[in-house]
């Protein structure tokens, strides 16, 4: 046990103590250890921090986190896409039972949409002005199945379209004729194009209205179950996260403090961050009682000794500011990254 | 419907800007003090043959024959009329030649040079510019565009002397000037078109150094913009490969408003052809341009610049339509 706490690097044996959930079938994504680091003039910024969690088919992990704690850096390293001056340092993202951090550069491409599809923020810009939506599922067909035939690609993207609940004209259509929810169902339909066993995506609601949000999150829904993806939703949004997803992973900069199912986080928050998180929202039952969180969050540059959330930790003790605390799981399965459950795990 | 009106209305401001075009190049010539007539028979004079009392009465003939005893206003009216049937009658200098004439046999040597030229430094600038703001590229290519960009600061003044007195003068690799070799016959030959072609590439380096730096420089700007674009980033999300992102995401959008800068530039060509024309000897609408503001020949001197202002308000027209083309959300509008 002490030695775990005082480790610097972690052990494998605690990874794979992570991997091994309690119960459900075997994990489509595990991401262990991932560390990316941005060497930046004013010194080098540890994005995210010993990242580790693993995702079954079917299942729905809700990522939260203010701005700047790691949720988008998370979703790039996965696609592998950090670009320069960022670097993933250390640590695996395993697909299925491909190594992705292990592929070169070409294979990696390939695995793109192909095994891991990221759904961008698309409602205003993320699709070519100039090419035709159809010419953009076309082309990301055509560059993984060489060779597939015209036909077979044409019935493809007409799938896609179909499960995101557009009409086939919006094939022939450029994006400037199309809405913002229907634009952001396009991203949709193009992550789904090659059956991806996982799916990432970063806030895809976000700049649409409420109605249309809601509309976006059941195509989500509904393409999710319909190919069995592991679903990764980066959001701020936790009342839209609470009704999609199945477990929920709050992070605090670069490092994953908690990762509990929807109703554990919000009925029982362990890690006081994720606590001073659910009692900031807005609640029926006792309305106009919720508080803000004190301070602001630190920059990823001066990061606090021992636990980054320690000076705004209500619950801080002595070792907080001295000793980084380890991940780790509590006997209900759940993950903490806190001092206060060094007992109980 | 709308589109038909577009058309009329594009079609009604193209006419608006060729008549003040054309009225504004009546009035200017009309202010200087010297007289295109007087100026050629006095150097006749010198040369001897005329008392000054016969001198007088050609000139006032000459004027006659062109008109220039009428009113300015009565002047104006012919002129106008000219210019619609596009007859801007004979050159005040080199009379009997008309002023179409001499466009016409000058125009060829100009368009050959110049809008090769254009086309040339369009093309290689605006790869060369979307390479250099492109991170994935490899360094050296990247390193390419720098040359051309130091290049642009040396006048194409200084560029063509720099080149005719080294490449021609010293190393004798190329012909110093004219558009053909003194005593040769223009004729259609493989022979002929090699030499004319020899005679093309001094004066062609020259006008290309000069503008691809600037074609590299917006190009460069524009290709920054671009590739933090969303749908860039996205394309590489989507697994594509480097040269189908590069082609089709990141350059073709790019690529939109320097059509609008090339049809500009179009338009420039007859400016930059003075300068080369004169350096390197040639024949073309820059030294027809340059001889009349010389003799203050004004009917060349009005059949050239309204050449050029009918040339470029009909190339932004016709942007107008071959931007949807490539622009599709221009279309619906």
């Amino acid at each position: 046990m002490m030695s775990e706490v005082l480790s610097d690097r972690p052990t494998t044996s605690r990874t794979s103590a992570l991997s091994a959930r309690p119960s459900g079938p075997e994990p489509v994504l595990r991401v262990q250890n991932l560390e990316v680091t941005y060497y930046t003039d004013a010194g080098r910024a540890k994005a995210l921090d010993d990242v580790s969690f693993t995702l079954s088919a079917g299942e729905k992990l809700g990522m939260v986190g203010e701005s700047g704690s790691g949720k988008s850096t998370l979703a790039l390293a996965m696609m592998r896409m950090i670009k320069p001056p960022g670097r993933i340092e250390a640590g695996r993202v395993i697909v299925g039972d491909t190594d992705l951090t292990g592929l070169d550069d070409d294979a990696m491409r390939k695995a793109r949409l192909s095994k891991i599809a990221y759904i961008p923020q698309g409602a205003m810009n993320s699709l070519n002005p100039v090419m035709r939506i159809g010419a953009q599922m076309v082309d990301a067909v055509k560059s993984h199945m060489n060779g597939e035939s015209r036909s077979s690609i044409g019935d493809r993207c007409a799938h896609a379209l179909k499960s995101v609940d557009l009409d086939a004209s919006v094939f022939r259509m450029y994006a400037h004729e199309l809405s913002g929810g229907m634009k952001q169902r396009v991203c949709i339909a193009i992550g789904i194009l090659l059956n991806p066993q996982v799916i990432i995506a970063d806030e895809p609601t976000s700049a649409l209205d409420v109605v249309t949000q809601r509309q976006v999150m059941e195509t989500i829904d509904r393409v999710q179950k319909e190919i069995n993806a592991a679903v990764i939703l980066i959001g701020h949004d936790m009342g839209l996260m609470a009704q999609f997803v199945d477990k929920v992973a709050v992070m605090y900069a670069g490092r994953l403090v908690e990762v509990s199912t929807v109703r554990e986080m919000f009925t029982d928050p362990k890690h006081p961050y994720a606590r001073a998180l659910i009692s900031s929202l807005p609640n029926l039952d006792n309305k106009g009682v919720f508080q803000g969180i004190p301070g602001l969050a630190p920059s990823l540059l001066r990061l606090p000794t021992g636990c980054a959330f320690h000076p705004r930790c209500t619950h801080a003790m002595d070792i907080c500011g001295t000793t980084r605390p380890e991940v780790r799981m509590l006997a209900s399965g759940r993950v903490v990254t806190c001092h206060l459950f060094n007992e109980e795990a | 419907m709308r589109t038909l009106w577009l058309v009329v209305r594009r079609f009604l401001f193209l006419i608006l800007v060729i008549w003040s075009a054309s009225t504004i190049t009546f009035i200017i010539p009309r202010f200087s003090p010297r007289s295109a007539i007087r100026e050629r028979f006095a150097l006749l004079a010198r040369n001897g043959g005329f008392s000054p009392g016969d001198l007088e009465k050609i000139i006032t003939a000459m004027q006659t024959q062109f008109g220039l005893d009428k009113p300015l206003l009565q002047q104006y009216v012919d002129y106008m009329s000219g210019v619609l049937r596009l007859d801007f009658g004979y050159s005040l200098n080199k009379y009997p030649s008309t002023v179409i004439d001499l466009i016409s046999q000058a125009l060829p040597w100009t368009l050959g040079l110049l809008l090769v030229t254009t086309i040339l430094s369009f093309l290689i600038g605006n790869l060369l510019g979307a390479i250099a703001a492109w991170p994935k590229a490899p360094q050296w290519l990247r390193a390419v565009a720098t040359p051309f960009v130091l290049l642009t600061g040396v006048p194409p003044v200084l560029m063509g002397v720099l080149l005719l007195f080294f490449v021609g003068f010293r190393l004798k690799l190329l012909p110093l000037g004219g558009a053909y070799s003194i005593g040769v016959i223009p004729n259609w030959s493989w022979g002929f078109a090699l030499d004319m072609a020899q005679h093309q590439i001094l004066p062609a380096l020259a006008l290309i150094f000069g503008s691809v730096g600037g074609w590299v420089l917006s190009m460069r700007g524009m290709g920054i913009t671009i590739q933090g674009e969303d749908y860039v980033n996205f394309a590489e999300h989507k697994g594509l490969d480097g040269v189908s992102i590069f082609r089709d995401y990141y350059l073709r959008n790019a690529l939109l408003p320097q059509v609008t800068g090339f049809a500009l530039a179009l338009g420039t060509v007859v400016t930059s052809a003075i300068i080369i024309e004169s350096i390197f000897f040639l024949p073309g609408i820059g030294t027809l341009l340059q001889d009349a503001i010389k003799s203050n020949d004004f009917p060349v001197i009005y059949g050239i610049v309204l050449f050029i202002t009918i040339t470029v308000a009909t190339l932004m027209v016709a942007m107008e339509f071959v931007y949807p083309l490539i622009d599709p959300r221009i279309r619906k509008q």
